[in-house]
């Protein structure tokens, strides 16, 4: 029991940050059908301006309380990724608008590329450690433990996921947001700027990636300019997972994935008497991933396109 | 028409003469192309780029003292491509060299890159050797142009394996590796050394030299209440790991190989690393008949050892001894004396076994103490 309840908290915790990148996916494909592969590499931009803040922070000021630096590297990182966000929208992606849709899925591969290197100029090859700056409490419930930067983890992305919904669901820009996801060509008729909404749809996606990238750097200790891709691409396969397009499906998504793998890592070895070991933790997830397309192609909660936003 | 056509073949011509051109004449002097090939981006760069200039430190120096065969000066100039410590590039890269005419290549650093590209230095008559490559496959496939300077993954796995059970006293192990040539080789010859002693393995489990959540394997571990959990791979995954063990409350003693023990851990890891334990094969640095003063030359050229640049400046030089003995940069010839080395450089003193290996392997135990790798012990490997 000790070992599934903590099989659930990591499951959670990874899924929750699985979720807040697969939102900013699944809120630009919503609006412009197009995927954003450079979103994996502002998460990766987020957690390097984050720990560069944090680390001359931690040099200049040491007795500062480790919540505080924290909030600092990530009070930078934001308005930085949500600049990178907005710029790399308006050079490689609105030129791109009417281009047939392979054009602007090259564009972001070539920016994901482009942010990878400018990394690595910048940061260097090396991985770079997250400074100890953070409580180190760990809490026993029932036989499983859970650190103060978990809690933090979950605590953060469950209350920024609400806001979300409320942005979206109640605010005049949320409106416009899901107008402009049914049709760009209907919402610009009623007098809603497209431009504008898609530029603060790229806006709010990268400080969501921000923050994850800031919560993987601390969760795991290091930043690496590496880091993006495979979490932008677990990301986005949570995405597909929930349905791409619609903000609850990225949410379930990200946190089914995160628990799939933590799941599948620890019991399949078990289960399978020693056959498969937790070297198929990778399989396990994409063959969830591919029998629930197969059954729902659009995605668990794709099918109601209404919620798209 | 046909004048202009024959005009462009003639260039065409001349162009492929020049590239094929190997050994470049320029007077009396002669340019002899030196491969080197590592991982100079990704996530082991750094260890890469430590490869990269222990092998241009021995290059330069040779070149500063002058080298003369056959009767002709001789410069030696370094080609440095980078495989990005993957099987299909490093492919690539090794193609690359051999086209241009290289008549040696120190690399590459990963096994699972070495492994791949010896297939293609072996076809085209290339020496070879890795100053850190240590799966047994690689030598293990019979090339004549297959060398290394490095106590392989057999000496060094029997040696950790046996010493976690009879040193340390571990009855319970469990292994991890990350899935490459390299941690794969190392965690099966721990477990069979573990065996061997009369330890018992109660888990195996894997990960991928990308990863940096361990949280569900090691839950499982924990399950299972191991004494020791053997890590077969590099630092970037040991850090967050022996991170996540402590998080997961789980008391056990980590132990790595040669991948894990480098600065790089300790700076990831920062007060977890502490009380870890790491073998590195050959001396510490300190210990090595030339440590102290290849330490001061490097450390005044390009800053801190990572881990096997002092190899790779031994790899170097053992390389271009032979040439000296066959008077000759032209594999055909000088390969015949690679077998024969018998050199006292910087790790110690180099010899091959039949399969290229080095002979007698030694592997040194480090212990995490005060946020330093300090030395337990030089563990001779068996024969």
């Amino acid at each position: 029991m000790d070992i599934f309840l903590q099989q659930l908290i990591n499951g959670l915790v990874l899924g929750s940050v699985y979720a807040l990148v697969a939102l900013g996916y699944t809120m630009v494909y919503g609006i412009l059908e197009l995927i954003n592969f450079a979103h994996g590499e502002i998460t990766m931009m987020g957690a390097m301006v984050a720990l560069a803040v944090i680390g001359a922070l931690a040099l200049a000021a040491p007795g500062l309380p480790g919540v505080l630096v924290l909030g600092a590297g990530l009070a930078v990182a934001i308005p930085v990724c949500v600049a990178l966000g907005l710029v790399i929208e308006r050079v490689a992606y609105r030129p791109l608008r009417h281009a047939p849709r392979l054009a602007p899925l090259i564009t972001a591969i070539g920016v994901s590329i482009i942010l990878q290197n400018v990394a690595m100029l910048i940061w260097g090859k090396q991985y770079i450690p997250f400074p100890a700056v953070l409580p180190q409490g760990r809490h026993a419930i029932h036989g499983a433990t859970i650190t103060d930067v978990q809690i933090a983890i979950l605590l953060l992305a469950t209350g920024i996921m609400l806001m979300l919904i409320l942005v979206v669901q109640k605010t005049r820009l949320g409106r416009a947001m899901r107008a402009t996801a049914q049709s760009r060509q209907v919402a610009s008729l009623m007098g809603v700027d497209a431009n504008r909404v898609i530029a603060a749809t790229f806006a709010i996606g990268s400080a969501l990636a921000a923050v994850a990238g800031v919560m993987v750097s601390a969760y795991y200790g290091l930043a690496h300019y590496y880091m993006g891709f495979l979490l932008g691409l677990k990301a986005f396969s949570a995405a597909v997972l929930g349905g791409i397009g619609n903000l609850g499906g990225a949410m379930l998504g990200g946190l089914l994935l995160g628990l799939i793998e933590s799941f599948g890592a620890g019991y399949i070895g078990d289960l399978t008497g020693g056959f498969l070991g937790s070297n198929y933790q990778d399989v396990f997830a994409f063959f969830v991933l591919i029998a629930v397309l197969v059954f729902r192609p659009s995605g668990l909660l794709g099918a109601r396109g209404v919620e798209r936003a | 028409m046909t004048g202009h056509r024959l005009a462009w073949v003639v260039v065409a011509a001349a162009l492929v003469a020049g590239c094929g051109d190997k050994p470049q004449q320029n007077g009396d002097k002669q340019t002899v192309l030196i491969g080197q090939a590592s991982p100079l981006t990704g996530p082991q760069a750094h260890l890469g780029k430590d490869n990269e200039n222990g092998a241009r430190l021995a290059l330069d120096e040779i070149n500063a003292a002058g080298l003369t065969l056959g009767g002709k000066k001789v410069v030696l100039e370094l080609k440095s491509e980078d495989d990005a410590a993957d099987p299909k590039t490093a492919t690539t890269v090794a193609q690359k060299l051999v086209d241009e005419g290289v008549a040696g290549v120190i690399g590459h650093l990963n096994s699972g890159a070495t492994i791949p590209a010896s297939k293609i230095y072996s076809d085209n008559g290339i020496p070879q050797i890795s100053p850190s490559a240590t799966a047994v496959a690689y030598t293990a496939a019979g090339y004549k142009t297959a060398f290394r300077v490095m106590t392989n993954d057999a000496q060094q796995g029997s040696v950790l394996g046996n010493y976690a059970v009879t040193r340390l006293g571990a009855k319970k192990i469990a292994i991890i590796d990350d899935r490459t040539a390299y941690g794969q080789g190392l965690a099966d010859e721990v477990e069979k050394a573990v065996k061997a002693a009369g330890g018992d393995v109660v888990a195996r489990e894997y990960t991928s030299d990308r990863s940096t959540d361990f949280m569900a394997i090691l839950t499982s571990i924990k399950g299972k209440a191991p004494d020791l959990v053997f890590f077969g791979g590099m630092d970037p995954q040991a850090a967050p790991m022996i991170k996540q063990m402590k998080q997961l409350g789980i008391h056990a003693k980590f132990l790595g190989g040669d991948g894990v023990q480098t600065p790089t851990f300790i700076e990831l890891a920062g007060a977890d690393a502490e009380g870890a334990l790491a073998s590195n094969p050959g001396l510490p640095l300190d210990a090595m008949p030339g440590g102290a003063a290849f330490k001061a030359k490097f450390e005044a050229k390009y800053g801190q050892i990572q881990n096997y640049s002092p190899y790779a400046y031994d790899a170097m030089h053992v390389l271009i001894d032979a040439m000296k003995r066959a008077d000759s940069s032209d594999p055909a010839r000088y390969l015949a004396e690679l077998p024969k080395t018998d050199y006292q450089g910087v790790t110690g003193r180099i010899r091959f076994d039949a399969k290229g290996d080095l002979a007698g392997g030694a592997v040194t135990l480090y212990q995490v103490k005060d946020g330093k790798w300090q030395t337990l012990e030089t563990v001779q490997s068996g024969k």
